[in-house]
C-alpha cells in the first residue's frame, strides 16, 4: 500500500513536471515562472518550499525526542516570516527579475555583488539541501526497503528531472499541491492523536503489545555487580564518558547489555536496547539484525497526573497538552550512548530516562538555558538566526518573483504565514504523540511523524510518508532553481558576459540543475544520521549572516556601496562557515572530542550576523558609492 | 545593464506609508520576541508556570507569537489595502496625480 500511494504521488509530480514543461520556454517562465502565478497558490507555496524536511521530519522528531525545544525552531522559523512580510516583500519583488543577485545588485550594476551574491546563493542552497536529501534517505529507506544512498540518489534523480522539465513553473506547483496536503493530512493525523488520548501502555489500538521493560535486583561485590536471579552471568561492564555503567549479561545462550541503576543505595539493571557492530556482523539486542529483529520502537508514559497504569480516553486539544505539562506526569524519553566492549565491538546502548511534563514542556533539554552563558549565547544565537534567517534564503526570496506586482507579494506572504503557522502549531502536538505513543525509533528521531502515523493504520502512513517525500521533492526542487539560477543567470550571464540567446538561458540552468543535483546528492549521502532540522538551523545561520544584512541596508541605508554590499555578503558567508566547521558539533561529526572544539557556540549567528552588518557599514563608509541610490 | 525586474509594476505612490508601517509592526514583533527569548534567558523558570487552562507561559507565549504573527499581517494587509485605495482614488480625482499621504 505505502508503495502504491508513494509511486501514485512521484508519478503525479512527475506528470505535472512534463506537462508544465512544455509551456516554460523562456527564462523568464524557467526562473520566474512567467511572473503570473496567483498569489494565493503562491501562498500555499510558499508553505510549500518553507514546510521543508526539516519543519516534518526534523522538528517532530526533536520535539519527540527533547520536548518542547524541538518547538522552538517552529516559533524561530514561523516569526521570521514578519521581517519577510514588513521588511522584505513589496520592495524585493519591486527591484529583481530572477534571483537573490537581480534585487541586490538593481540599484548598482557591480560584478562584485552578481559574484558575491550567487555565491551566497550557492552556498546558501547547498547547505539547505544537505538536509534535504538527509530527509530524503530516512524516509526511503523503511518505505521502499532500499539502502539510504540509493534512496538519496533516487530523489536526486526525480528532482532534477523536474527541475529541468519545467524550472520554476512545476516547482511552485508541486509545492502547492505538497503544501496543502501536509496541512490537511497534519491535522488529521493530530485528531487521531487527541482522539486516542494517553496512555501508560501505549499499544497503537491494539495492534503492537506493550513491552515492559524488565528490571532486575543486583548487588556490588568490591568493583564487581552480580545478579541476584538465577541463570544470569555478568559477562563485563563498561563506563561510558558520561559515567553511566552498562552491564553485559548472559542468559539462555543471549548476550545483551543492561543499564547500572542506583536508587537509595539498591542496585539494579534495567533492561534496555543495544546494537553491537563486530567483524562477524551486526547484533540488535543480542539477535542478528534482520527484518524482523530491529529495534524496539519506544517512548510513553510512565505515570499520568501521578497515576501508574492509567490511560485518559479521548482529550482536547488543550487538555492534551495539560496532561503533557502536568509535573505528576512522567515521560519514559530515551537516550543512546556509544562504548566498546572487551572484544573490540563497537556497542551503541539506548537507555530510558525519566523526565517530568513541566521539563519536557518548557526550554532546557537541549538548549541549556540554565546552563553557562555560553550555553545561553548559544540559545540566543539559534533564535536569532532563525529571526532573520527566513527573509534571507534565496528559494524563498525568488518565489516572489512568480507573482505579478508587489501587492500579490505581499498577500502571498500573508497566506504562508497563515498556513505555515498552523502547520507549526501542529508540530508540537505530532512531536508530544510521537514521543508517547511509543512509535519512535531510538536510533533516528527524524521518522517520528511518519511512524507516528503508522501506528493509525498502513493507509496514513502510505499518505504521510508520501507527503514527506514530496517535501523533499517540492523543497530541493526550489533550491534547486535558486542555485541554477544563481550560476546560469548571475554567473554566466551577469557576471561573465557569456553572450546566450534565452533558449541558451534555459540549457545552462538545466545543466546547472543537473551538477547542482549531483552535488546534493553526495552531501545527502555524506551527513547521513544528523538531525535535519539542526542542518537547516545552520543553513538559516548562513543564510541571515550573508544576506540579510545586505538586503536590510540596502533598503534603508543611503550611504550603502556595492563594495560595502559585496564585503558583507562574503563576510557573511566565511564567517559563518568558518564558525560552524571549528563548532562543537561539527567536531562531533569528525569523529573528535566536542570539547576540542575551538569556537563553544554550535550556531554562528551572534557573531556573524553582527560582523556582516559592520562590515558593510565600514567598507561602505571607506568607498565611494558607484551609482547614486534613489532616496 | 540593470536588472529590470520580472513583471513591470507602475510607481507605488502608497510605499513609503507601506514602508514606515512595515517598520512599526516588524519593531513591535521583535520586541514581543525579544521578550520570549529574555525570559528564557533571564528567568527560564518561569516558562514553567501554568498560565492559562493547564497550559505554561512558554506553549501559551509560544503560540502566541504564532497567532500575533497572523494577526499583525492581517492588520497590515488592512491598513496597505485602505491606503492604496485611498490614494488611488486621491489619483483619478486629481486627474492622474498623486495625493500624499498625510504622514508622508
Amino acid at each position: 500500500m505505502a508503495i502504491l500511494v508513494f509511486l501514485f504521488f512521484v508519478g503525479l509530480v512527475i506528470g505535472l513536471s512534463f506537462y508544465l514543461g512544455k509551456k516554460a520556454k523562456t527564462s523568464s517562465g524557467y526562473y520566474a515562472a512567467g511572473g503570473q502565478i496567483h498569489w494565493g497558490i503562491n501562498g500555499i507555496a510558499f508553505a510549500g518550499d518553507y514546510l521543508s524536511a526539516a519543519s516534518f521530519l526534523g522538528i517532530c522528531g526533536l520535539i519527540a525526542t527533547l520536548g518542547y525545544d524541538g518547538f522552538l525552531y517552529s516559533i524561530g522559523y514561523l516569526a521570521g516570516w514578519i521581517v519577510a512580510l514588513f521588511v522584505v516583500a513589496e520592495p524585493f519583488k519591486r527591484l529583481g527579475k530572477y534571483t537573490f543577485a537581480d534585487a541586490v545588485d538593481a540599484k548598482y550594476n557591480s560584478r562584485g555583488i552578481k559574484l558575491a551574491a550567487a555565491i551566497s546563493t550557492l552556498v546558501v542552497s547547498i547547505c539547505y539541501l544537505i538536509p534535504q536529501m538527509v530527509g530524503a534517505g530516512v524516509l526511503v529507506e523503511p518505505l521502499l526497503g532500499i539502502p539510504h544512498a540509493w534512496g538519496v540518489i533516487m530523489v536526486g534523480a526525480i528532482v532534477i528531472t523536474i527541475v529541468a522539465t519545467a524550472g520554476m513553473a512545476s516547482t511552485t506547483y508541486v509545492q502547492f499541491l505538497k503544501g496543502a496536503m501536509l496541512i490537511v493530512f497534519s491535522s488529521i493525523l493530530v485528531g487521531a492523536v487527541v482522539v486516542r488520548g494517553l496512555s501508560t501502555r501505549p499499544d497503537q489500538g491494539g495492534a503492537v503489545e506493550f513491552h515492559e521493560y524488565a528490571r532486575l535486583a543486583a548487588v556490588q561485590s568490591g568493583d564487581q555487580i552480580q545478579v541476584e536471579a538465577e541463570g544470569w552471568q555478568v559477562l563485563e561492564q563498561v563506563e561510558d564518558a558520561k559515567g553511566h555503567i552498562f552491564i553485559k549479561l548472559g542468559h539462555e545462550s543471549l548476550e545483551t547489555w543492561w543499564l547500572l541503576v542506583e536508587s537509595e543505595g539498591a542496585f539494579s539493571l534495567q533492561e534496555i536496547q543495544s546494537v553491537v557492530v563486530s567483524g562477524d556482523g551486526t547484533l540488535i539486542n543480542g539477535v542478528p539484525a534482520a527484518e524482523e529483529n530491529q529495534l524496539r520502537l519506544v517512548g510513553n508514559l510512565e505515570q499520568i497526573r501521578g497515576e501508574r497504569d492509567s490511560e485518559t480516553g479521548s482529550l482536547s486539544i488543550f487538555e492534551f497538552l495539560s496532561v503533557l505539562t502536568d509535573r505528576e506526569t512522567i515521560v519514559r524519553s530515551w537516550k543512546s550512548s556509544v562504548i566498546t566492549d572487551s572484544e573490540g565491538a563497537r556497542v551503541t546502548v539506548y537507555y530510558p530516562v525519566e523526565v517530568t511534563g513541566d521539563r519536557i514542556m518548557r526550554p532546557g533539554l537541549k538548549f541549556k538555558v540554565e546552563g553557562t552563558l555560553l550555553e545561553r549565547l548559544d540559545f540566543l544565537s539559534l533564535m536569532l538566526a532563525l529571526f532573520l534567517g527566513t527573509a534571507a534564503l534565496p528559494h524563498i526570496l525568488i518565489r516572489y518573483y512568480t507573482v505579478p506586482n508587489p501587492a500579490s507579494a505581499r498577500k502571498s506572504t500573508i497566506v504562508a504565514i497563515a498556513a505555515i503557522g498552523f502547520f507549526y502549531i501542529l508540530t508540537l502536538f505530532m512531536g508530544l504523540g510521537a514521543m508517547v505513543n511509543g512509535t519512535l525509533n531510538p536510533a533516528d528521531s527524524n521518522m517520528a511523524a511518519p511512524l507516528l502515523a503508522r501506528s493509525f493504520g498502513e493507509l496514513l502512513f502510505a499518505i504521510i510518508s508520501a507527503i514527506a517525500f514530496a517535501t523533499v521533492l517540492g523543497t530541493v526542487s526550489g533550491l534547486i532553481v535558486a542555485a541554477s539560477g544563481a550560476v546560469a543567470h548571475d554567473l554566466f550571464d551577469r557576471y561573465l558576459h557569456i553572450k546566450m540567446d534565452d533558449r541558451q538561458k534555459v540549457r545552462a540552468g538545466k545543466i546547472a540543475a543537473f551538477v547542482i543535483g549531483g552535488i546534493a546528492i553526495l552531501l545527502g549521502i555524506l551527513f547521513k544520521g544528523m538531525n535535519v532540522s539542526f542542518l537547516v538551523g545552520l543553513a538559516f545561520s548562513v543564510a541571515a549572516s550573508a544576506n540579510l544584512p545586505a538586503i536590510i541596508m540596502l533598503l534603508f541605508w543611503k550611504r550603502t556601496t556595492a563594495r560595502g554590499i559585496a564585503a558583507s555578503i562574503i563576510v557573511g558567508v566565511i564567517a559563518s562557515l568558518g564558525l560552524i566547521a571549528l563548532s562543537p558539533e561539527l567536531y562531533t561529526l569528525y569523529g573528535l572530542n566536542p570539547g576540542d572544539a575551538p569556537i563553544p557556540l554550535n550556531n554562528p549567528g551572534i557573531i556573524s550576523i553582527p560582523l556582516s552588518f559592520i562590515t558593510l557599514v565600514v567598507v561602505s563608509l571607506l568607498t565611494k558609492k558607484t551609482v547614486k541610490v534613489e532616496a | 545593464m540593470l536588472h529590470e525586474p520580472a513583471s513591470p509594476a507602475g510607481k507605488d505612490h502608497a510605499g513609503p506609508y507601506k514602508m514606515r508601517l512595515g517598520i512599526w509592526m516588524f519593531a513591535f514583533y521583535a520586541l514581543f520576541y525579544s521578550g520570549f527569548v529574555a525570559i528564557n534567558l533571564i528567568k527560564p523558570q518561569a516558562m514553567g508556570t501554568i498560565v492559562l487552562w493547564g497550559l505554561n507561559l512558554a506553549t501559551v507565549y509560544g503560540f502566541s507569537l504564532i497567532i500575533v504573527a497572523l494577526l499583525e499581517a492581517l492588520i497590515y494587509d488592512g491598513l496597505c489595502r485602505r491606503q492604496e485605495a485611498l490614494l488611488a482614488d486621491g489619483e483619478a480625482k486629481d486627474g492622474g496625480k498623486a495625493v500624499p499621504s498625510k504622514k508622508g
